[in-house]
């Protein structure tokens, strides 16, 4: 590789940085996780990973991250457009708000949607007529995750939407295009790069999510457990290799999805990263 | 298609973009409307196009009323300044877009769309460039392809913002020309808006002066240049000479100077503005019998280029007055900085001062 002249210097100096920081956040802590299982032979720890319990709390964590992440990917597209293209009375309060799943401690948000959500609270007495049950079921756990994971896709898409050219779309209406044609043609490609970053974002973080999670799931095993909640639980039994090992498999598959989303946004963004 | 603009208005809170605003163009020809920046020449094209709605007026193509046509059923090609290319399209795919779009009805089919995508880039000469994105692309070869795209549809109607703006003086000057041969060979009505009068007056057909939202001239590159109608539209096609001067019964006092003019014969000792072009400036060493002519001393020589310019001082006061001439009347006066001269204004122009 041929050594770049650059305005600002200080390459070496600041990857030096950047890998020693990584070390020492993620990387050691991380493959601490890794060393702790290895106090396990190979047949006790895949007897942990795959005991009936802790694959419906994979089951559960993960599809209920996956489609926690596809709701905010819809609505919080939603939200960004409405807070980019319309102006109206009340819209910084809304803006701000946005960004508070970031700021409540997570335990916080978890008692208040189970109040509400409960057979008692206020949305929930008025779903459970309907025979639709929130709290301590597995959709409980989607609306928590759902809650947590709403700011990334909003903070994701806005900028994008922001800086797009108005004459784009007054361009495809005079070729003929109607407003279905427009979005899906001209808007939609354009803030999917964003997008998907965003969804992944989201999805990261429900994965990772406890605090929330815990008090509206009702923690029932095989129902509406998660996988963090298996691991703390592990924890409290003083059973410390097989903790990590249920964390070693979260972080194996996290780690893959994480990759394969990066993969499929630098496949839909070579064009733009193509350029100049 | 001819288009017939009735009494348009259109305000921007209590700013008034156009004021009542009327104007035929005939089917095939290429308008240019031209105005300093601000002046509501680009809202008047968005609202043919159809992009902005007008507050009162209306808009006929072709005799029938088309003010409430939505924009995708005016069958109006629309080019942008910043050019609005789909940048995740290849060019192609860009060029393509109008055609894709059609309901399924109409829309041609594959091969058709290939046929007629490559027609069109070959028009513009940049078939070569099909698989590539617009970001990959120069700023010239962008504005063709925006052309390209917005002929793609078959347009009655072509409209242009702007269209050379934003490129460099040489590819500025071969693109207008080759606009000008396209629309010889396409004859499709054309409307483009420019603030370069030099621009206006080589390309268009008709050009139409602009200011503060109201038609100052329509007319001919060669009517409006030569016969420009008011103030406005003399100062700003081209550089000029302003005096202050009195009209007395067909003669108009420049300073002490009386220059005889065929206007105004009935007009008696009126305050006006007298406007000379500076190529229509005679300069003299000596005095020409009875030509009015003003002392003038030479304060600057700027000899680059076809043409001399010169800054003229005035005697009798402090204005400068400025002077073109060819470089062999140049060398012939051998004039040099601080000499001494006569100044004869040639073609005088004069507008009666009506606030005074």
């Amino acid at each position: 590789m041929a050594k770049q002249k650059n305005v600002l210097p200080g390459f070496n100096l600041s990857l030096g940085y950047t890998l020693l920081y990584l070390s020492l956040i993620v990387l050691i802590p991380l493959s601490a996780a890794f060393i702790k299982t290895t106090e396990l032979s190979f047949n006790e720890f895949w007897a942990v990973v795959t005991a009936p319990r802790v694959l419906a709390s994979y089951k559960l964590t993960f599809g209920a991250s996956l489609l926690a992440a596809l709701i905010n990917a819809v609505f919080g597209l939603l939200t960004a457009w409405v807070l980019v293209r319309y102006r109206f009375p009340g819209k910084k309060i809304i803006d701000a708000l946005v960004d508070l799943p970031f700021a409540l401690p997570t335990a916080v948000a978890g008692i208040a949607l189970t109040a509400v959500y409960a057979g008692n609270g206020w949305i929930g007495s008025w779903l459970e007529p309907h025979g639709i049950k929130v709290a301590f079921t597995p959709l409980g756990v989607i609306i928590a995750l759902t809650f947590i994971g709403l700011p990334f896709v909003v903070r994701t898409v806005q900028p994008v939407l922001e800086d797009l050219e108005a004459e784009t779309e007054e361009a495809a209406a005079s070729l003929g295009a109607n407003r279905w044609q427009t979005f899906t043609k001209i808007i939609f490609p354009a803030i999917w790069p964003a997008l998907l970053t965003g969804f992944a974002l989201a999805f990261a973080r429900a994965i990772g999510e406890y605090g929330s999670v815990i008090f509206i799931a009702g923690n029932v095993p095989f129902v509406s457990e998660i996988t963090p909640l298996i691991i703390i639980t592990k924890l409290e039994q003083y059973e410390y290799a097989s903790a990590t090992a249920v964390a070693v498999v979260m972080l194996v598959i996290s780690f893959l999805l994480l990759f394969a989303i990066n993969g499929l946004q630098w496949w839909s963004n070579r064009h733009v990263s193509a350029v100049r | 298609m001819s288009i017939e603009i009735r009494n348009i208005r259109k305000n921007f809170g209590s700013f008034s973009a156009l004021n009542d605003v009327s104007l035929d163009v005939p089917s095939g020809e290429l308008v240019a409307l031209l105005g300093p920046s601000g002046c509501g020449k680009t809202t008047l094209l968005r609202i043919i196009a159809g992009l902005e709605t007008p507050d009162s007026g209306s808009i006929h193509f072709h005799g029938e009323d088309a003010t409430a046509r939505q924009v995708r059923d005016r069958e109006v090609g629309f080019v942008f300044q910043h050019y609005a290319l789909f940048r995740h399209m290849t060019v192609f795919e860009n060029v393509a877009f109008g055609l894709r779009v059609r309901p399924k009805e109409t829309r041609p089919s594959d091969a058709e769309i290939k046929r007629r995508v490559h027609e069109l880039l070959e028009l513009v000469q940049l078939d070569w460039l099909a698989d590539r994105y617009p970001p990959q692309l120069s700023g010239g070869q962008r504005q063709r392809i925006a052309l390209a795209r917005a002929l793609a549809v078959e347009p009655k109607v072509l409209l242009l913002d702007e269209p050379f703006g934003a490129l460099d003086a040489k590819v500025r000057k071969e693109l207008r020309r080759w606009l000008r041969r396209l629309h010889d060979e396409l004859h499709i009505t054309s409307i483009f808006v420019t603030h370069d009068q030099e621009e206006a007056l080589e390309v268009a057909d008709r050009v139409v002066v602009i200011n503060k939202g109201r038609i100052e001239q329509v007319g001919s590159p060669q009517e409006v240049y030569d016969h420009p109608s008011s103030p406005f539209v003399y100062q700003f096609l081209g550089n000029v000479n302003q005096f202050q001067s009195h009209i007395h019964q067909g003669e108009a006092k420049i300073g002490d100077v009386g220059v005889k003019i065929d206007a105004h014969h009935e007009t008696q000792n009126c305050a006006a503005l007298a406007f000379v072009r500076p190529h229509d400036i005679e300069v003299f060493k000596e005095r020409q019998g009875d030509k009015p002519v003003f002392e003038a001393v030479v304060s600057y020589i700027h000899a680059i280029g076809p043409l001399v310019r010169l800054e003229l001082k005035r005697a009798d006061q402090e204005e400068l007055i400025e002077a073109e001439l060819t470089q062999v009347r140049f060398r012939e006066l051998g004039l040099v900085q601080g000499e001494h001269v006569f100044v004869y204004p040639r073609n005088v122009r004069v507008f009666l001062d009506k606030s005074a």
